[in-house]
């Protein structure tokens, strides 16, 4: 399966499991403009998988009441917790696209991170997506799932077909190393991956990549007992620097990680400008300016 | 508002003609271009509104257009324009109603006093509006869900909820459901189908349609004929919002069980309505959405608690209604506002004179002989107990524990906040001193 058609998987089973979920949006009745909702209409009704008006503060707006409404329904006098709308899932494309310009390449999962009660989540590929977006639909909390569309049609992974749930708030080390630790989420990771071979074959640097995964709240245990084991962080995202989530990592890990970092940490952020059109190789946090940072980092003097 | 940039291409285009009911039907039985256009400009894009084609060139101007009249069954007097009109109120719930309109009175007399005084730090008052609040109330289902805005503590309580759990709120104490963590007046109530009031203007009204697309949903599922229906309630001022707009749009694209119920009340804080719309009031705009309207006389009880009444049997067929409900806010916005700056108090006294919708009802039940002037005042001060009662026991509730601050920003505490719980604790175990502890329950 592809990303996308992962993501068609993961709603369908949710879809099948519980009768109180719901699929709406624009555009999703037809199959959606990046056909993740395929066939989801014909299968389980237009009162449950349907299209709204092009409005997207009524559709959150809408999606949240319908999840007070289904929570009242089963948790009706929980002290101190009177309603709750934790059935909702925001699915969003997310990313960079090659030529998406202002409006079709924005990464604003930083806007999100400093809202107390939203979980914030990004796969890397399909067999992630399935198992993320499962998980967010069935937790508790409402959550956001920011999907990169560079990969709904370019990653293919074999997907289990069967149900399962890929844990929230944890992120996975993808690749194990001991010299320096790079963290990413979503379309990045695959740059830093290709950034760590490089630079393993050129310099012989032994780099760990961890997928954050869980933007909000996210693993701090597992990012910083890497960085203890290699003293160097690198932390790399498409969203512009300033503010991004990079720096609450960063401080972060500081501050757990003050007495075992031997260099600065370093953000591989994309500029501070708004995502433009034609100069997009020269925006992204590209492998080359990832390869720059490692050998800076790995060559810093005290 | 991305979606311009994606056109479906024709396979998919394809699928598209080839899922809609009947697609060749439209070709058997039209002869001209023309009668084929207005079909499908009739069928498809004006929801079955006749389309015609014009050859005299007119724009529309909306001064010509009817203004939506004003339903009242009583003048402002509480005489009844019909002598022989026969109201479907019985004793019991018109006695109800009044008085709770009493209690809100008195209540509201009784926390905006505190505010002045300093024992609580906010209030908003319902004055002028209780008719609009409590008869739009009665003529729903007590199960019907409520969203409201903020200025409709009097829905909340002709519902029963306890006057001490009123006073809970607004002090913020250990007893309060909603846990201490909103400002006063944002009360709510899931025993009441009372969804907790939140400051920001207009938000609850897409979320009121899509509470009532789940009731819609289950009451298919159930195959129950009498589903619960949505009471929105909003000001004139909120209905300038974006997300009036999504919610009206959305409730009749989705055809769900809801009454907008908004309490033009002629001012937002200190805007009047001229500038806030230009158009026939807010009522004018639901035919523009495909949806349901009355104007009523929102000083006249019985003609809100009719229009709601009536509202709901069609919301009930899954057919949205709007009930714009005329009034007059006679306080001030809240208590952080003084109203003499942007409007004269001949203003105010004139309408607290001359269309006071408590006089007005009580005018309606001394003619019935199911009131009189003695028990009136009786009634009062039996109240004012009640309510000064409630004040002062839930004064001396002590505040929430302080750690309680962490609680329910997820379901569960997540590790970034069990930590900054800790270390919040282990502060005050060192600098205490310095803060309000004796107020609260504790740390823990």
């Amino acid at each position: 399966m592809n990303l996308c058609q992962a993501i068609n998987n993961a709603m369908d089973i949710a879809l099948a499991n519980d009768s109180s979920t719901c699929l709406f949006g624009e555009d999703v009745a037809f199959g959606g403009v990046f056909r993740c909702t395929v066939g989801l209409q014909e299968k389980y009704g237009k009162d449950r998988v349907f299209n709204t008006p092009i409005c997207e503060q009524a559709i959150a707006g809408f999606g949240i009441g319908m999840a007070i409404v289904n929570e009242a329904a089963k948790f009706r006098y929980r002290t101190g917790n009177l309603f709750n709308c934790g059935k909702l899932t925001i699915r969003a494309t997310w990313g960079a696209v090659g030529h998406g310009g202002h409006y079709h390449s924005q990464s604003p999962e930083a806007y999100f991170t400093h809202t107390p009660g939203l979980k914030v989540v990004i796969p890397r590929g399909p067999i992630q997506a399935k198992g993320l977006l499962l998980a967010c639909i069935r937790n508790e909390n409402p959550c956001i799932f920011f999907e990169p569309k560079l990969l709904y049609r370019s990653a293919v992974e074999n997907v289990p077909i069967a149900d399962y749930e890929t844990e929230l708030g944890k992120a996975e080390v993808v690749k194990e190393g001991k010299d320096l630790t790079i963290v990413s989420w979503g379309t990045q990771l695959h740059v830093a991956l290709d950034a760590v071979k490089e630079a393993e074959q050129e310099i012989g640097v032994s780099c760990e990549v961890i997928d954050l995964r869980t933007i909000l709240p996210w693993d701090v245990d597992t990012v910083a007992e890497s960085v203890s084991k290699t003293g160097h962080l690198i932390i790399t995202h498409e969203a512009p620097i300033t503010s991004g989530f990079a720096a609450e990592i960063s401080a972060k890990i500081q501050e757990r990680c003050f007495l075992h970092l031997e260099a600065p940490i370093n953000r591989v952020c994309g500029w501070d400008t708004p995502f433009p059109h034609i100069l997009e190789p020269f925006y992204l946090p590209t492998k080359w300016r990832l390869m720059d940072a490692i050998k800076k980092l790995i060559h810093f003097q005290h | 508002m991305f979606r311009r940039c994606f056109i479906p291409t024709c396979s998919q285009l394809s699928s598209v003609v080839a899922s809609r009911e009947n697609p060749l039907a439209i070709f058997h039985h039209c002869s001209t271009g023309s009668d084929f256009r207005l079909d499908e400009f009739t069928d498809k894009y004006l929801n079955h509104h006749k389309a015609e084609f014009t050859e005299k060139l007119k724009i529309l101007s909306p001064n010509e257009q009817a203004t939506i009249p004003i339903y009242r069954v009583t003048n402002s007097e509480g005489q009844f324009i019909d002598p022989n009109y026969d109201f479907d109120l019985t004793k019991e719930m018109a006695l109800k109603i009044y008085y709770s309109m009493i209690t809100l009175q008195q209540l509201d007399k009784i926390l905006y006093d505190s505010q002045r005084q300093g024992r609580i730090s906010f209030y908003l008052t319902s004055t002028g509006e209780e008719a609009a609040q409590i008869g739009s109330a009665a003529g729903v289902h007590d199960n019907d869900l409520i969203y409201g805005q903020y200025r409709e503590s009097g829905s909340l309580l002709y519902r029963g909820f306890p006057l001490e759990s009123f006073m809970h709120q607004c002090y913020g104490n250990a007893k309060d459901i909603g846990g201490g963590k909103q400002m006063p007046i944002h009360y709510g109530s899931a025993e009441h189908h009372y969804v907790t009031i939140s400051s920001t203007l207009a938000t609850q009204l897409p979320q009121a349609v899509g509470s009532a697309y789940a009731f819609k949903r289950f009451s298919k599922i159930l195959q129950e004929k009498n589903g619960r229906i949505v009471l929105a309630y909003f000001g004139e001022g909120a209905a300038s919002e974006g997300d009036a707009h999504g919610a009206m749009n959305m409730a009749s694209t989705m055809k769900c069980p809801i009454i907008f119920f908004c309490r033009n009340n002629g001012y937002a804080i200190s805007t009047p309505t001229t500038e806030q719309y230009g158009g026939d009031g807010v009522g004018g705009r639901a035919l523009g959405y495909g949806i349901h309207v009355i104007r009523v006389d929102g000083n006249d009880l019985i003609a809100v608690y009719n229009a709601t009444k009536a509202a709901r049997e069609l919301a009930e067929q899954n057919e949205p209604v709007f009930i714009e409900a005329m009034t007059y806010r006679l306080g001030h916005h809240s208590t952080s506002d003084d109203s003499t700056a942007y409007r004269p108090n001949e203003e105010v006294n004139a309408w607290h004179d001359k269309d006071n919708p408590i006089v007005r009802f009580r005018t309606v039940l001394k003619d019935r002989s199911w009131w009189s002037d003695e028990e009136d005042i009786a009634y009062r001060e039996k109240i004012q107990k009640e309510v000064m009662n409630a004040l002062l026991y839930a004064e001396k509730i002590p505040k929430p524990s302080i750690s309680s601050m962490f609680d329910d920003v997820y379901k569960e505490m997540p590790k970034n906040l069990q930590e900054q719980r800790d270390e919040l604790t282990e502060h005050l175990s060192n600098y205490g001193k310095h803060y309000p502890m004796k107020d609260f329950e504790g740390i823990n």
